[in-house]
């Protein structure tokens, strides 16, 4: 029975059995933009940040933007999942593990950023030394701490069982399997225990998420500068990372599936409830920034339109206009009908949505700090090669962390897979069973349930 | 304990910028070079802002010159993470350049672009530098201190002298070079004292005021042509 059971999920271990040319080959790629990466850090770190684009008065630009759009790519993950397991959405099983994957991964490049952004890196213990609570940047600190801790132990609980599958039927790198494992065996006592702290993990982590990214905004709206000083900044930038979360996760999801043939697991039905996530998150999207524009607009304080209007008709207008029609047009028309094509074109919606959400992040960040409130003259920010090489860098070592991740264990979650079938489908039916009225006859599928 | 503050004569100021090159001499404040100069890294801790007048345009223009306000209630002091700006029981808002880790996180909350960053290492340990005024590393903030170690200085020789500060003892820089007489400077706690006295006039204002951020560097406005 467990041989069948095994040889049945054999495509899920078998990225880390085996490793193709293609594995190399991407490695390699990705290595190279991590090492342009690294030298552009390097003649950073020397010769100091006037290297970069960056100028009086426009003093945060792409590492800013980078940090606030990485960090939103982490609600991908560990939100969606478990607000998935917490409503018992039965189609989430091929899916939670690649998001908590994102979560973790996508965290430390995020948090990287603000390192990468600080004049001083050598002082950063200074931050914990002298830290000053009164500081949105302590707050920043402490909550993606948090969620990075939270994040990875709601990773690593799900994946004890499946450790243990590896522990016992590979060879290579027993030691490492082993300790992970915990010694897990499968027994009943510890199935209750495990499923009683992934449900613990999840509801925590929901909170947490969500206070990431109201922190992250509050960068902005806790100053006085215009176009940021806005109280709906903490809902909007939570929707704006769940909104990128949800389209990174699908191309993670439509590469991994391609890549190690997952098709049997991730089928069309996967992406297109995803799709119709995306697709309300868009509108949400929309909703947001068309009230915080209209309450600008409306009110037309000088300060305010003058950053306003920068961003419709000034130097902007490219890429606010791209990230509308990135973030809404593209997915609406694209997501709008999902009976055919769906992978493909909730796969175009997502890569729009991506690029429409760092334009986003753009577009808050910097109109702001080029239009000061005294006569200064516009400040124009063009980003130089070492903000391009390190922006490369930081999605490459993403891809690098994410890809070697899914040699040492399975990216879909095997035990929740098997689960699905043996406990799941039955489960599914009796719970089905309690939302129906009483008929009186006996329910087709006879199971006896004590109250 | 005194309140020092500035005001600054609309009126009187002709646009010279002797207050900007006093300034920048006595404070080491670096000169970045053309190049850097043009990516816009220029650092002026007091800087004249020119602006065309609307009543009279393509024929006059308007001169703000514009030190660190040192606001009341500084919006630089706080967001910074580390304690490395903070105001001063006598009002003046202060760097710690060697706490600063450069996150120019005041640089954007200050309404009047008054912070300013050293995007390279720009001061070199040459002579001629002001060896009151300390030198400055690369990634950190700096801003205008009101000539703080002027203080200081002034406060050390009353003390070896057994006497009180006198009024008009200690003056920054830029209020000293002023050929106009454009800059007042003094203890705005001081109700007699002259820069008191003018901050009351009806001519005061302060820039941004509706922000809260009570600056206490105030403007007399221009009088001629205007109601």
């Amino acid at each position: 029975m467990a041989e069948r059971t095994d040889n049945l999920d054999a495509p899920l271990l078998a990225p880390i059995e085996r490793t193709g040319p293609g594995f190399y080959w991407s490695v390699g790629a990705l290595s190279v933009l991590v090492l342009w990466g690294a030298v552009a850090y390097w003649s950073q770190f020397s010769e100091g940040l006037g290297v970069t684009g960056l100028h009086q008065p426009v003093s945060w630009g792409f590492y800013v933007t980078n940090f606030v759009f990485f960090i939103g790519i982490s609600h991908a993950g560990t939100l969606i999942s478990a607000i998935l397991r917490l409503s018992k959405a039965e189609w989430r099983r091929p899916i939670t593990r690649m998001a908590e994957v994102i979560t973790v991964m996508v965290l430390f490049i995020g948090a990287g950023q603000i390192l990468v952004d600080l004049g001083r890196p050598d002082r950063m213990l200074n931050v914990i030394r002298y830290g000053r609570y009164q500081s949105p940047l302590l707050w920043d600190a402490t909550s993606i701490s948090a969620y990075l801790t939270a994040s990875i132990v709601y990773l690593y609980l799900p994946m004890i069982p499946d450790i243990a599958i590896l522990r016992d039927r590979l060879a290579k790198r027993k030691l490492l399997y082993t300790v992970l494992a915990l010694g897990w065996t499968g027994s009943e006592r510890q199935q209750r225990v495990l499923n009683r702290a992934i449900a613990i993990m999840a509801v925590l982590v929901i909170p947490i998420a969500v206070s990431v990214h109201t922190v992250v905004s509050f960068v902005f709206s806790m100053t006085l500068q215009p176009m940021w000083h806005s109280t709906i900044f903490g809902p909007y930038f939570v929707v704006g990372a769940i909104f990128s979360g949800i389209a990174a996760l699908i191309v993670a999801m439509i590469a991994f599936r391609r890549a190690y043939r997952l098709q049997g697991y991730l089928k069309p039905i996967h992406f297109r409830y995803l799709g119709q996530l995306l697709l309300v998150m868009s509108l949400l999207w929309f909703y947001f920034t068309f009230a915080e524009y209209l309450t600008g607009y409306y009110g037309s304080e000088p300060e305010e339109m003058k950053v306003f209007w920068a961003k419709f008709s000034g130097p902007f207008w490219p890429l606010f206009w791209g990230m509308a029609l990135t973030n809404f047009v593209i997915p609406v028309l694209t997501l709008a009908r999902l009976g055919r094509h769906t992978v493909g074109k909730v796969l175009i919606a997502s890569l729009s949505v991506l690029v429409g959400m760092w334009l986003e992040r753009f577009i808050i960040v910097v109109p702001t700090l080029s239009n000061p409130r005294l006569p200064f003259g516009e400040g124009i920010y063009g980003p130089t090669w070492v903000e391009w090489g390190e922006m490369a860098g930081s999605f490459a070592l993403f891809a690098l962390f994410y890809l070697l991740f899914t040699k040492l264990f399975p990216v879909i979650s095997i035990w929740e897979i098997r689960e699905g079938r043996d406990v799941g489908l039955r489960e599914v039916e009796e719970r089905l069973l309690t939302y129906l009225p009483e008929t009186g006859e006996p329910p087709v599928a006879t199971t006896e349930r004590g109250h | 304990m005194a309140l020092w503050g500035m005001v600054i004569d609309l009126d009187r100021c002709t646009g010279c910028q002797a207050c900007v090159m006093a300034c920048k001499a006595e404070n080491n404040v670096p000169a970045v070079g053309a190049k850097e100069a043009a990516r816009g890294r220029i650092i002026s801790w007091m800087q004249v802002l020119t602006e065309e007048d609307e009543e009279h345009p393509g024929e006059k223009m308007r001169f703000l010159p514009r030190p660190c306000l040192q606001c009341d209630d500084p919006p630089c002091t706080k967001v910074c993470p580390v304690y490395a700006t903070y105001r001063n029981p006598e009002g003046i808002v202060a760097q710690i350049y060697a706490r600063c880790i450069g996150c120019r996180f005041c640089m954007a909350a200050c309404p009047y672009n008054a912070k300013y960053f050293n995007w390279h290492r720009y001061q070199k340990d040459a002579p001629g530098q002001n060896p009151d005024v300390s030198i400055r590393p690369k990634g950190v903030v700096e801003k205008c201190t009101f000539c703080h170690h002027r203080l200081q200085k002034a406060r050390d020789r009353a003390l070896a002298e057994k006497r009180e500060l006198l009024p008009g003892e200690y003056m920054p820089a830029c209020a000293e070079a002023c050929p106009a007489r454009a800059i007042v400077f003094g203890d705005l706690s001081d109700p007699g004292s002259e820069v008191a006295r003018l901050a009351r006039s009806p001519r005061a204002f302060r820039l941004q005021e509706e922000l809260g951020t009570k600056p206490k560097v105030v403007y007399l406005t221009e009088g001629e042509g205007r109601g």
